[in-house]
């Protein structure tokens, strides 16, 4: 397996070379521009048999990804932030027609201010979507999650968007253990599908008019289809880690297992927190980490049981859903533990909105202000800010 | 009728035939109903041209009647027709 030095917005590039989709359809977007960019140098220099569709915009790039996934072609594409935001529409129309695609997605925040660094809000804000989300701790992960993903959202008939942080990873280099271009292919196999457009003799309708006599039930066959995408995550990461050593679940578990209080972190900031832990855990406290991988669907289930033993949680949220009752991870996962015969103290700890840094020392303070709340039962503040000026 | 339950659909809502729309007939909504006057039609086809439900009817290049069973009553053709040919008058139903 050779290994590159590729930043994370270029192992995303290499994921989608080795791919070799039939259709791309993108329109750039700091900071995933490099995505779009390096793809369709590939294209033009023959790496690639894709066809390669420069449109106007971010709408567009989805509607010719969506085109494209109904005459039964292997899609992709990646974008941004507003980009993301531009594909809303979009966006619920390749899940309800049920459309395997895969968006590449740079996490950045949503304007305004006008932004283009890192949080989650892009990407949480189209969590209702009925898109599959996954998020990358680094392009390592970004990497292979990009080629577990074209085995799920084809599986599943549903789409799936896999993002990293937006400059953090996507502009960060690292050494990536590639797969070979063969071994990619036989990984993701040929791409099936139970009808395409270009079928000849088999003319069908899609997109048509759907009332109050059918719509409801098609929904409720969507919603199945997403219940049915975690045993396919789960099927597909074992397979991967067969080849790669590398295993992949709906979280990652660290030092979890004799921990009593937790933290739970997606993305990036979740590498930052495994040495806060270390750090937590010289000091005598008991901390273990839960790195969420897989936001859509939320494996409610498996994280409760996971977090069984635990006794305080903090969930570093860097996106805030407005709701005024936390972010979008720490909202679902108090609704995940009501269930619980024992509930866990909980905490929100919205951070790095706009890009803002986080460090070591932020999240051992965190860890030392939870231990206390551990111990006194007492907790002053639910949801509170890191890194904010007061 | 029964209609199927929602895990005896076609995946994605999709539907095992093409032309489906010619099954639909919108004629219903309407409220307003074109008449169109024979004698003052001079087969110009602006209403052909301007209709957004191809509801013109026309045979040999010459305008022929409007299908009723797809117009939706906008007036357009009432107001394109350069000869007062299409009248609006109140559905009665
Ligand atoms: S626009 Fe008027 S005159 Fe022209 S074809 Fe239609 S009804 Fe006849
Ligand atoms: S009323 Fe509207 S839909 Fe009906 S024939 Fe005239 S233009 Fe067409």
């Amino acid at each position: 397996m050779p290994i590159k030095a590729l930043t994370g917005n270029e192992a995303m590039a290499e994921a989608m070379r080795q791919i070799n989709p039939d259709v791309v359809a993108a329109y750039p977007i700091t900071p995933a521009t490099e995505v779009v960019q390096l793809f369709a140098q590939f294209v033009a220099d023959g790496k690639v048999d894709t066809e390669f569709v420069a449109v106007e915009s971010e709408h567009s790039a989805l509607s010719a990804c969506i085109g494209a996934a109904a005459a039964g072609g292997r899609v992709m594409t990646s974008t941004a932030s507003q980009g993301l935001a531009l594909m809303h529409e979009m966006l619920y129309i390749a899940s309800g027609l049920r459309l395997p695609m895969v968006i590449c997605e740079v996490n950045r925040s949503m304007s305004a201010p006008i932004n283009i660094h890192c949080d989650h809000s892009d990407t949480m804000g189209s969590r209702e979507s009925g898109w599959i989300q996954i998020f990358s701790e680094d392009s390592q992960e970004a990497y292979d999650s990009v080629i577990q993903a074209i085995r799920i959202s084809e599986q599943a008939f549903l789409p799936c968007m896999v993002s990293l942080d937006g400059f953090i990873i996507s502009h960060c280099m690292q050494g990536i253990n590639e797969l070979t271009d063969t071994e990619v292919q036989e990984f993701i196999g040929e791409h099936k599908t139970p009808y395409s457009l270009l079928m000849d003799g088999h003319p069908f309708t899609i997109g048509a008019l759907d009332l109050q006599d059918y719509f409801f039930e098609h929904k409720r066959a969507q919603i199945e289809a997403m219940e049915n995408v975690l045993p396919i995550i789960k099927s597909v990461g074992k397979e991967f880690s067969k080849r790669t050593k590398r295993g992949y679940g709906f979280f990652e578990e660290y030092m979890l297992g004799d921990a009593d209080i937790c933290l739970i972190a997606l993305g990036s900031c979740a590498g930052t927190a495994k040495v806060a832990i270390q750090e937590l855990r010289d000091k005598g406290i008991k901390a273990g980490l839960l790195k969420l991988r897989v936001m859509r669907p939320f494996p409610y289930k498996e994280i409760v049981s996971a977090l069984f033993n635990i006794k305080a949680i903090a969930v570093l949220d860097r996106s805030t859903s407005m709701s005024t009752m936390g972010g979008p991870v720490f909202i679902e996962l108090r609704s995940a533990l009501y269930d619980n015969p024992v509930h866990p103290l909980m905490v929100n700890y919205i951070y790095g909105l706009g890009g803002r840094d986080i460090f070591p020392r932020d999240i051992v303070e965190v860890g030392q202000k939870l231990e206390n709340i551990k111990r006194t039962g007492k907790i002053e503040k639910m949801i509170d800010y890191i890194g904010v000026r007061e | 009728m029964t209609k199927p339950g929602w895990r005896d659909l076609a995946i994605g809502a999709i539907l095992e035939k093409g032309g489906t729309a010619l099954e639909f007939k919108t004629g219903d909504w309407r409220t307003y109903k074109p008449i169109w006057s024979q004698e003052k039609c001079t087969s110009c086809l602006f209403c052909f041209i301007y209709c957004p439900d191809f509801c013109i009817e026309i045979e040999d290049g010459k305008m022929i009647g409007i299908n009723y069973d797809y117009c939706k009553g906008c007036g357009i053709c009432k107001e394109i027709c350069p000869k007062q040919a299409i009248e609006m008058i109140l559905e009665r139903r």
